[in-house]
């Protein structure tokens, strides 16, 4: 373990945060996720907010503890962190980088929201294929590989691909 | 240093503390039960995309149950944790609603009693994520995106196997005739509702009733269904009188922590 002469800054913690990826799809850093709304130092105390994207959201855990594992590797012991629920996460918190990154890693980026309860039966958003770009897709399942997935198909290529859903 | 879950507990009396634990839990009983239910047809599913659409769907209320299980724990403030909550306590202790514990039939009775939760739930969290309780309101933020995925999955099966073929139209009836029973408990207050209600921590059920009854009937009547009338009501689930189903599911979602307690992965 390292020892800092000095204090972390924020800046240095945000730095460290941005290495710590989404496990479920390590091309996103949880930065580029949305989830980490908030980094402060109170003394020699680190105390970082996260949010969960879903409720069940299994890797939260791991998140958390990949977290602390990055910060120890600098030398940061005194960590605290804090699950927060409200405000609830949305796509919408997600990067432009993060969306380039997921289609270039074959998964749909989130489009604007059309979830209204009343539309039934595939009133879906226009989805390119991350394959093959067409646009020609329909959506397979509301429910995918994971709880922040939809699960979609190309009618040109016929690759499955996945789209996250928008939340 | 440990994580923690920023909690916001309500500055209230004892008594009403103590209500709001045993409503609080009530909903973290029903979301658990409902998600183990679900969680039974993993592997077993009609097909692969309504399998993983179960398990999802399973894993959203169970995410939404830790998070009741936490803020009971801390209303109770005892020192029991989420897992003492949702592992150590017996079938006469659980609060859920008798809908879900029902056991799962065939895929039209899961979907039937899943359409009938889905429907109060979405409605109920749309209420609550507006109410004085800061941490429900909080949960009901976070779960209402996700119900109303749920409700809209629930739906569009409800349609298809009411105007589908000869054979899911039987079984859909079948389910209705079999379920429609259990529908009523979840808008009767209880003792502690009513008292929730009373001190306006709860919105009066009569206005989700009537949304419930609105969305229930723009969906059945898509699906060529009719809407059962004058059913009688079972209750009981929310004061602990449940149906023999309740047991054999805890023997089995409890096994490992009665049988090693304290049991860690
Ligand atoms: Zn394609």
């Amino acid at each position: 373990m390292v020892e800092h002469a000095t204090a972390p800054t924020e800046e240095r913690i945000w730095q460290l945060l941005e290495e710590v990826s989404d496990p479920e799809v390590p091309v996103l850093s949880i930065l580029d996720l949305g989830i980490v709304r908030g980094v402060e130092l109170r003394g020699d105390e680190v105390h970082v907010t996260i949010t969960p994207t879903y409720s069940g959201c299994p890797a939260m855990n791991t998140i958390a503890t990949d977290i602390r594992l990055r910060l120890l590797a600098e030398g940061i012991t005194k960590l605290h962190i804090h699950n927060q629920l409200s405000p609830a996460w949305t796509t919408a918190w997600m990067s432009e980088a993060g969306k380039q990154k997921l289609e270039a890693y074959g998964i749909a980026p989130p489009q604007d929201a059309t979830g209204h309860v009343f539309n039934l039966f595939g009133q879906e958003p226009v989805l390119r294929c991350p394959h093959c770009k067409s646009t020609n897709t329909r959506l397979v399942s509301q429910f995918g590989s994971t709880a922040c997935k939809a699960h979609y198909q190309c009618n040109d290529c016929l690759e499955p691909f996945d789209y996250f859903k928008c939340h | 240093m440990q994580d923690s879950h920023t909690i916001v507990v309500p500055d209230v009396t004892p008594e009403l503390r103590q209500q709001l634990f045993e409503y609080v839990l009530q909903l973290a009983d029903t979301s658990l039960i409902l998600a183990h239910r679900l969680s039974e047809w993993c592997g077993h599913g009609p097909i692969l995309e309504q399998d993983l659409a179960m398990a999802n769907i399973s894993l959203d209320l169970l995410g939404e149950a830790r998070s009741y299980y936490q803020y009971a724990a801390e209303l109770e403030g005892r020192g029991r944790t989420e897992d003492d909550l949702a592992y150590l306590r017996n079938a006469v202790e659980y609060r859920n609603v008798l809908l879900a514990e029902q056991p799962n039939g065939d895929f039209a009775h899961t979907i039937v009693r899943q359409f009938i939760y889905d429907a109060f739930h979405y409605h109920l969290l749309l209420h609550l994520q507006t109410g004085p309780d800061k941490q429900l309101a909080a949960i009901a933020e976070k779960s209402v995106k996700e119900a109303a995925y749920h409700v809209k999955w629930s739906a569009e099966w409800i349609i298809r196997l009411g105007d589908g073929t000869e054979e899911s139209r039987h079984r859909v009836e079948a389910a209705i005739n079999a379920l429609w029973r259990y529908s009523g408990e979840l808008t009767t207050p209880s003792a502690t509702e009513q008292v929730l209600q009373a001190a306006g921590f709860l919105p009066d059920y009569a206005a989700i009733q009537q949304q419930i009854d609105q969305h229930v009937e723009r969906v059945f009547v898509e699906a060529t269904l009719p809407v059962p009338q004058g059913v009688f009501m079972q209750k009981g689930g929310k004061i602990g009188r449940h149906s023999e189903h309740l047991g054999y599911l805890l023997a089995e979602l409890q096994y490992l922590q009665r049988t090693y307690p304290g049991l860690q992965w």
